[in-house]
C-alpha cells in the first residue's frame, strides 16, 4: 500500500476500479499526475458527478488516512488549520495559580507552557502537513468555492509549500505532501493563482455504458435488463436542460426504487411513480413529463 | 469529445527531421535548442496561445512535467496531461479539443512542431498578462469635469450623450458608491456588548494579570456585504444604455470585489473579467468584445434560464442583490421569462429592474417579457440619466 499504488495511469484505473469506482482515462490520467506531481487537483462539475468519491477512493486504494476540509462561508484559520484550546489553557492558569507555581516561574514562563504542542488543536490542514505517517494522507478540501475568497489566498500559500506557521511554535513542514483533492461546484471561480498551482480536472456524467456498469456495481440485485434502461433514460432526461440534473446517486436510489417495486422494466406508471427519486425539482418533474415519459421509454427500451 | 480517443501515430520524437529551411525561420533558435519533448509542449502551448488560450508559464512548466511523468507513446495521454494542466476552466475544452486536433493529426508522421502559420516568435519566459502593470494610467486623458456642465448632464437622456458627455457622465458614475445591504455572517467579530465569550482573547489578557482572567471579551454576529449581480441588456435596443450602463458596471467592478456582471443578448457572456481592468476604455472595449452578440437581439428568457443554471442557482445569486438592466423587449416566449424571473427571485435577496424607457411619458410595463417578469421584481426603477443611477445605487444600498 502507499503512493506506489498509483504508479501509472493504467495502475490508477485498477485500484480505483477495485474499490469500486468506475473513472475515466482522463481522471485517472489527473490523478496519477497529481501524485506523480505533488499537485493538488481541483476537481470541478455538476453536484452529484462523485467529485468527493473521488478523494475517498483514493485514500482507501492507498491505505492512506483521509483528511476532509469542508468548506463554507466565513470558514477561517482557526477551523482550518490551529485552534489553541483556550479552555485547557485556562485552566492550567488556574492549576499554575492554586499549586503556587504561577509565582515562582515568571509570566514568560507561564505563557511559554501554553503554548505548547499539548494545547494545541490541530485542524484539518494542520494535520495533514504535519501528519508523521509512512503513508501520506488525502487531504480533501470539500466545496472549496463555498468559501470566501480571502480563505483561497491562505489555502493557496499553505497548498505552495506544504508548510504553515503557527507564531508560537515555529513552522511545520510536511515531510513528504499529502495528495490534495479540492472540490468545487464552481458557484464562483476559484482564483486563478489556485488553479495554476493546481492540476485541473471537469468531471462529467458518466457516459452509458459506465453508468450501466456503476449500476450493476452499487446495486448489483437490480437487474441487468433494468440497470441498462435506467441509464439510458437518465442520461435522456439528463439533455433535458434540468435545473438539477440528476447525478450518480439519484441514478442509484432510482433504479433500487423501481427494484424494490418489483419492476423488472420501464412502464409509464411505474416511471411516473419514482419520478421523485431522480428528479428533485417540481419544474425538472413537469418537464420530464412533457417532453413525453412514453417515448424516453421507448428508447430506454432499445438500450 | 473527452470521452473521445486519439489514436496518434506517433512514431517517436523525430526533432531532427526538420528542413533547414524551418530551421532559418526568425525567432526559432531558442526552440530549436531545446529537446524534443520540451519543443513539443512548447510549439503546442504557442498553438493553444493563438488559438485564444491564456496559459501561464507556470502551467507549460506542469505540462512538461506531465508529459515526462505519462510519456508521449499514447495521443490519450498527451490529450490527457494537457487537459490536466493547460485547461481551467470547462469553456475553453472544445478550443483544447480542436487544437489538440488541428496540431497532432494533421501532422499524424510524429511530433513535428509546425511553425508556418506563426511569424511571431515563441515567448517563452514572459506571461502575456501584463494587465495588472498597467494601473490607473489612461485616466489623464479623461477630461476635468465641469460641475455647471456636470448639472444638466443629471437628467439628460443616455441616448442623447456625445462622446464627451460620456467621459464627464462616467466621471460622476465613479463617485457613486455602489454599497449593497449588509447581513448577517458566520464570522463573528469582537464587541464589547457581545453575547459570547471570545476565549483566545481572554486567555491572552489572562496573561498580563498573572494568569487570572479580569478582562472578559466577547463576540458578536459580524455583517457582510451581499453581493451584487449586473445583469446587462446589450441588444440593439438598448445599445444607447448600454454603453453607458457597463461604465456604470466597471466603476462597481472597480469599486468593490463582490460583484459580478453579466451581458444578456442573444446569449449570455460573463464580463466580469474583462471588466477588472482599471482603465475603464479597455475594460469597457474587453467586454463589448468578449459579447459576440453586442447590438444583436434579445431573448431574456433564454439569458435568464443561463445564468439561474450555470452561475445563479448553484449559489451565485443565492442572498444577493440581483439588478436587471433591460427595456424588457423579448422575443421569446413570456412564460420562460415568467419562469426564470420566479426562479432568480426565489434564490436572490432582492431584484431590482432598471428599465431606461421607464421615464417615458406614459409609459406601461407592458412589453411582454417586461410584463412577465414585473410579478417577480421587488424594485422597478428607471436608468436613463445619472440621477436615475443614482436613486439605483441608493436602491442596492436599501
Amino acid at each position: 500500500m502507499g503512493r506506489s499504488e498509483l504508479s501509472s495511469v493504467e495502475a490508477v484505473l485498477e485500484r480505483l476500479d477495485e474499490h469500486q469506482y468506475l473513472a475515466d482515462r482522463g481522471l485517472a490520467t489527473s490523478i496519477f499526475l497529481a501524485a506523480e506531481l505533488e499537485r493538488p487537483l481541483l476537481l470541478e462539475g455538476d453536484a452529484g458527478v462523485g467529485k468527493t468519491e473521488v478523494a475517498k477512493v483514493i485514500a482507501a486504494a492507498t491505505g492512506a488516512e483521509l483528511i476532509r476540509l469542508q468548506c463554507y462561508e466565513g470558514i477561517d484559520v482557526s477551523q482550518a488549520l490551529y485552534e489553541w484550546n483556550y479552555t485547557r489553557q485556562l485552566l492550567h492558569l488556574r492549576t499554575a495559580e492554586a499549586t503556587g507555581t504561577a509565582q515562582d516561574s515568571g509570566a514568560t514562563e507561564l505563557e511559554d507552557e501554553l503554548f505548547t504542542t499539548r494545547f494545541l488543536i490541530r485542524r484539518p490542514l494542520l494535520q495533514a502537513i504535519d501528519h508523521g505517517a509512512t503513508v501520506p494522507p488525502v487531504l480533501l478540501i470539500d466545496e472549496v468555492d463555498r468559501a470566501d475568497d480571502e480563505f483561497e489566498a491562505f489555502l493557496l500559500e499553505a497548498l505552495s509549500d506544504y508548510s504553515v506557521t503557527v507564531p508560537e511554535l515555529g513552522s511545520f513542514k510536511a515531510e513528504k505532501p499529502p495528495m490534495v483533492i479540492i472540490t468545487s461546484n464552481r458557484t464562483r471561480d476559484v482564483h486563478d493563482a489556485l488553479k495554476r498551482r493546481a492540476l485541473y480536472h471537469w468531471v462529467e456524467h458518466p457516459d452509458f455504458e459506465r453508468e450501466v456498469q456503476i449500476i450493476e456495481r452499487k446495486a448489483p440485485d437490480v437487474p441487468a435488463s433494468l440497470a441498462r434502461q435506467v441509464a439510458s433514460a437518465t442520461g435522456q432526461f439528463r439533455e433535458m436542460g434540468m435545473y438539477k440534473p440528476p447525478g450518480i446517486a439519484e441514478t442509484l436510489d432510482w433504479a433500487n426504487a423501481l427494484h424494490l417495486l418489483a419492476e423488472t422494466q420501464l412502464t409509464a406508471e411505474s416511471v411516473d411513480a419514482t419520478l421523485g427519486t431522480l428528479l428533485k425539482y417540481r419544474e425538472d418533474q413537469e418537464r420530464a413529463r412533457r417532453a413525453g415519459i412514453e417515448s424516453v421509454i421507448e428508447i430506454a427500451l432499445g438500450a | 469529445m473527452s470521452n473521445g480517443s486519439f489514436p496518434l501515430p506517433i512514431e517517436g520524437m523525430d526533432g531532427e527531421s526538420q528542413s533547414t529551411s524551418e530551421r532559418a525561420e526568425v525567432g526559432r533558435a531558442s526552440l530549436e535548442k531545446m529537446p524534443p519533448l520540451e519543443r513539443l509542449a512548447t510549439g503546442f502551448i504557442h498553438a493553444l496561445r493563438t488559438g485564444g488560450l491564456t496559459i501561464p508559464i507556470s502551467s507549460s512548466l506542469q505540462f512538461t512535467q506531465a508529459l515526462r511523468a505519462v510519456g508521449v507513446a499514447s495521443g490519450d495521454d498527451v490529450y490527457w496531461a494537457g487537459r490536466a494542466t493547460l485547461v481551467t476552466r470547462p469553456e475553453d475544452i472544445a478550443m483544447y479539443d480542436a487544437m489538440f486536433l488541428a496540431y497532432f493529426h494533421r501532422n499524424g508522421t510524429g511530433f513535428k512542431v509546425r511553425f508556418e502559420d506563426e511569424p511571431e516568435s515563441a515567448s517563452l519566459g514572459t506571461d502575456e498578462g501584463g494587465e495588472d502593470a498597467e494601473g490607473d494610467a489612461g485616466d489623464d486623458d479623461v477630461m476635468a469635469l465641469r460641475y455647471s456642465a456636470a448639472e444638466t448632464l443629471n437628467q439628460k437622456d443616455f441616448a442623447e450623450f456625445t462622446r464627451e458627455e460620456m467621459y464627464e457622465a462616467q466621471k460622476v458614475m465613479n463617485k457613486m458608491r455602489l454599497e449593497p445591504a449588509v447581513r448577517a455572517s458566520r464570522r463573528r467579530v469582537r464587541s464589547a456588548t457581545g453575547d459570547r465569550n471570545d476565549l483566545r482573547r481572554t486567555v491572552r489578557a489572562a496573561m498580563r494579570t498573572g494568569g487570572e482572567p479580569i478582562q472578559l471579551s466577547r463576540t458578536t454576529t459580524g455583517t457582510r456585504t451581499r453581493s451584487l449581480i449586473l445583469l446587462l441588456d446589450v441588444s440593439g435596443s438598448m445599445e444607447a444604455y448600454a454603453r453607458v450602463l457597463i461604465r456604470f458596471a466597471h466603476a462597481a467592478v472597480v469599486g468593490r470585489r463582490r460583484v459580478e456582471v453579466f451581458g444578456l443578448g442573444t446569449r449570455l457572456t460573463r464580463m466580469t473579467r474583462q471588466l477588472d481592468s482599471h482603465d475603464v476604455d479597455e475594460a469597457v472595449e474587453a467586454a463589448a468584445d468578449a459579447v459576440s452578440d453586442w447590438s444583436g437581439g434579445t431573448r431574456l428568457g433564454a439569458g435568464l434560464k443561463e445564468f439561474n443554471d450555470t452561475w445563479g442557482i448553484r449559489g451565485m445569486a443565492r442572498g444577493s442583490i440581483v439588478v436587471i438592466l433591460s427595456d424588457g423587449w423579448d422575443r421569446g416566449e413570456p412564460e420562460e421569462m415568467s419562469e426564470e424571473m420566479e426562479r432568480l427571485s426565489r434564490a436572490a435577496h432582492q431584484v431590482i429592474w432598471v428599465n431606461p424607457l421607464k421615464f417615458t411619458p406614459g409609459y406601461e410595463p407592458i412589453a411582454r417579457g417586461m410584463a412577465a417578469a414585473m410579478p417577480h421584481i421587488d424594485t422597478f426603477l428607471e436608468g436613463h440619466c445619472l440621477d436615475s443611477l443614482s436613486t439605483l445605487a441608493d436602491a442596492v444600498g436599501a
